[in-house]
């Protein structure tokens, strides 16, 4: 499923985007990938829709974009994470890599994360085949 | 979500049990890299949430390394070859 979406995504981005323009390329397809990835794990999951909203959010400044908003985007804001009692110490860093995490239970990190990871890692195996499929 | 809210209400007063966190936490090692290896050890719980960190953080630098690649290589091959290769390689 997030194949197809990823796949068109990828067409768009070959089609509007100058050849000469390598990093605005790679920074749309990973954009893509990531976008692919939260819709199809849909609003079923905290990761996804948090990665939805974040992505929602950058997507539609930059079609407002002008210099002064595009600085705006390339740094990621996070939401402030706070150590928590009664939490391994490393749950603070898991907060930080999982989207959403910050105002996620331990419960929910603990489950999203396994999610998260089952997602994202299907999603580079879905671009490792397409880089293979191209450069062959 | 209401079974979702109604849990993460009863957790403030701690209801969640050590096992169920435990068992989560089994999940998560069983899905990382190394998970065939050292299915066997018992590892604390910390230092699967470091491999797990860790594990996370370099499939987002894959995910970034493969998003330069085919940024090059889409510039670089010729569309129609391109989709077709792709296609090809999906359905077989």
């Amino acid at each position: 499923m997030s194949a197809f979406h990823f796949l068109r995504a990828l067409s768009q981005i070959n089609k509007t985007t100058p050849k000469s323009s390598l990093l605005l390329r790679s920074r749309r397809i990973r954009h893509a990938a990531y976008a692919s990835m939260a819709y199809t794990a849909g609003r079923s999951r905290l990761w996804s829709r948090a990665l939805l909203r974040r992505l929602q959010r950058r997507s539609r400044l930059r079609y407002f974009s002008s210099q002064r908003t595009r600085a705006v985007i390339a740094p990621r804001r996070l939401k402030a994470v706070r150590p928590r009692s009664g939490e391994p110490s490393r749950a603070e860093a898991l907060r930080r890599l999982v989207p959403g995490g910050a105002g996620m239970d331990y419960c929910s990190l603990l489950d999203e994360t396994a999610h998260y990871i089952q997602c994202l890692s299907s999603q580079v195996q879905l671009m490792q085949k397409v880089v293979g499929s191209i450069s062959s | 979500m209401s079974s979702r809210r109604s849990r993460s209400r009863q957790s403030s007063s701690s209801r969640i049990t050590d096992e169920q966190i435990n068992d989560l936490v089994s999940k998560l090692q069983a899905l990382l890299p190394e998970a065939g290896i050292r299915s066997n050890e018992r590892v604390s719980a910390a230092s699967v949430l470091q491999d797990t960190c860790n594990y996370i953080r370099s499939l987002h630098q894959e995910a970034n390394d493969l998003s330069e690649r085919l940024s090059e290589l889409l510039a670089t091959t010729d569309a129609s070859s391109a989709q077709a290769a792709i296609i090809r390689s999906l359905l077989m």
